[in-house]
């Protein structure tokens, strides 16, 4: 069976030319980039050479970016690193509360050490409103942190405001970008960033491997104590191989990101106008300030995680904000901080395309969902009720 | 993480629907939990004759839901009052733990179909050697 992939926002394939490029790491320049023999500097050029390229990426300077083993890694270290260095400045972090669970949790975790949280509302399409953040600052803050684009629901941030607005305090702003590299333009100095995270599985790199971009000046506890790695802030050799790799694809990702968009755009405008053709469905998230290639929708008397294991057996990759894939009894905070009642949470689906998918992809999934979804309705009580009640 | 009989019994589920002339149905679990079981029983001389069900939830529930439609189907109202969540869970090889909750609602789905039949049909019941 032809497989469709549309599970792009949880993790990407690496791309052939990444994986030649990384190849070479794991044979013939193995070495160390901490050893003085030639071995080891073939390795440290290297190692520059991806941490340039990240650089490139983002409008930074090549020592303004640590490697890190990742997205996750990179927005702990991020709010961890900041809140203890700057304890003596105040308590308190200014978040949203539909960040990343990287974020959440890093946050719940200072809670327990004496910070203090506020977790911005957003509104109906998942936005944070700058005004909201500006509100939220007290002599006591010492972090702001929004992410860019959010994973489940694809809505953008008015990333450059807020950063504008942490500026003018003089407080320090942090932005999971995890989603947005590859996705949209990003510029540390347009966004007015001074910490931003992102995760090279995400945009055709290897998984286990991410970059902090910190600003220079920006003041920020080192996350692995141990050897002088990364300036001393994250020890441990280098993941070499999955570096380069990195280095690779966010130059690969951020080419011609304007052309790529737009093809991404047409198929993931085409996906939504069809699903929601489909009677009591909704569209989650903004309409226009979206990821190019998110579709999240919530299809009402049916359950997102049965939806999913339908579409996999049809050779459809998709995910859900359902309790029972978020492994917990609620669904999704994202669909839950939209204002979206439980059942119809449940009944999300979400489908994230990447450059690899093609109009034939979309055409499959648009011929099998209703057919799914109107088996699945089939044998719902709550369509029942929801049908003899109209009658009524 | 669901085992090939999960798997089965959720492409392939035995007795969906509901029978419009049920005499015992049964409503268990909320749709803000994301899980609704709906059991319809046709009973006679104290013998499951048919049983339908409708579930809203995940792939858990709608193959346990099945599962426990083809454990009582011929069987008498004590075995169907007997049905437990364990020998559902085991019957489709075991669950996920996480998902242990549902096979618990398809026995409680079972147990409100039987108890409705009860109510509505006490005489009957009694016959049968049963009173709630």
């Amino acid at each position: 069976m032809n497989r469709i992939y549309m599970d792009n926002a949880g993790t990407t394939p690496t791309s052939p030319e990444v994986l030649a490029k990384m190849l070479p790491y794991f044979g013939e320049c193995f070495g160390n980039a901490s050893s003085i023999h030639s071995t080891g500097r073939d390795a440290r050029k290297a190692l520059e050479e991806a941490r340039r390229k990240v650089a490139d990426a983002l409008g930074a300077k090549p020592n303004e970016i640590y490697f890190t083993a990742g997205g996750s890694e990179s927005d702990n270290w991020a709010l961890k690193g900041s809140a203890f260095a700057r304890q003596d400045k105040g308590n308190h972090i200014i978040t949203s509360s539909i960040e990343h669970h990287a974020i959440l949790h890093t946050c719940e975790w200072l809670e327990k050490h004496g910070f203090e949280v506020t977790y911005l509302p957003v509104d109906e399409y998942g936005r944070v409103d700058p005004a909201d953040v500006e509100k939220a600052i007290t002599d006591k803050t010492i972090l702001i942190s929004i992410m860019a684009a959010n994973n489940e629901i694809g809505t953008l941030q008015p990333i450059p405001e807020i950063g504008k607005i942490a500026h003018a305090h003089g407080i320090p702003f942090h932005c999971d970008a995890v989603q947005a590299i590859g996705a949209v333009p990003v510029n540390v100095n347009d966004w007015n960033v001074d910490m931003l995270s992102l995760s090279g599985h995400k945009f055709h790199g290897p998984k286990g491997i991410g970059a902090l971009y910190v600003r220079t000046g920006t003041k920020l506890e080192s996350f692995v104590h141990g050897g002088a790695q990364e300036r001393g802030r994250r020890a441990g050799t280098e993941n070499l191989p999955a570096i380069v790799g990195l280095g690779e694809a966010i130059t690969l990702a951020t080419q011609n990101i304007e052309e790529k968009s737009l093809r991404i755009m047409q198929m993931r405008d085409r996906l939504i106008e069809n699903i929601l053709k489909i009677p009591y469905t909704r569209l989650n998230g903004h309409p226009m300030q979206r990821l190019p290639g998110n579709v999240n929708v919530s299809i009402q008397f049916i359950e997102g995680e049965a939806l999913l294991l339908r579409l996999d057996l049809a050779g459809i990759a998709a995910s859900s904000g359902s309790a029972c894939t978020s492994g917990s009894l609620d669904p999704s905070h994202v669909l839950l901080a939209i204002g979206l009642p439980h059942e119809i949470a449940h009944g999300s689906l979400r489908l994230s395309l990447s450059d690899w998918n093609t109009e034939a992809d979309v055409d499959e999934v648009l011929k099998v969902l209703p057919g799914i979804v109107e088996n699945l309705r089939s044998m719902s009580p709550m369509w029942d009720d929801f049908i003899s009640k109209n009658n009524q | 993480m669901y085992s090939e009989k999960v798997m089965d019994h959720f492409s392939n589920p035995r007795n969906v629907g509901e029978i419009p002339d049920a005499n015992g149905v049964g409503t268990v679990g909320n749709a803000k939990c994301g899980d609704i079981m709906r059991m319809y029983l046709k009973v006679e001389d104290g013998i499951i004759q048919d049983v339908k069900f409708k579930t809203f939830g995940c792939g858990a529930a709608i193959a346990t839901s099945s599962m426990a439609t083809e454990m009582v189907k011929g069987k008498s109202l004590k075995d169907a009052l007997a049905l437990t969540n364990k020998a559902v869970a085991e019957a489709l090889d075991g669950l996920p733990p996480v998902k242990m909750h549902c096979s618990l609602l398809a026995e409680e789905a079972i147990h409100a179909a039987v108890e409705d039949y009860i109510k509505n049909n006490p005489e009957e019941a009694k016959k049968a050697g049963i009173e709630l």
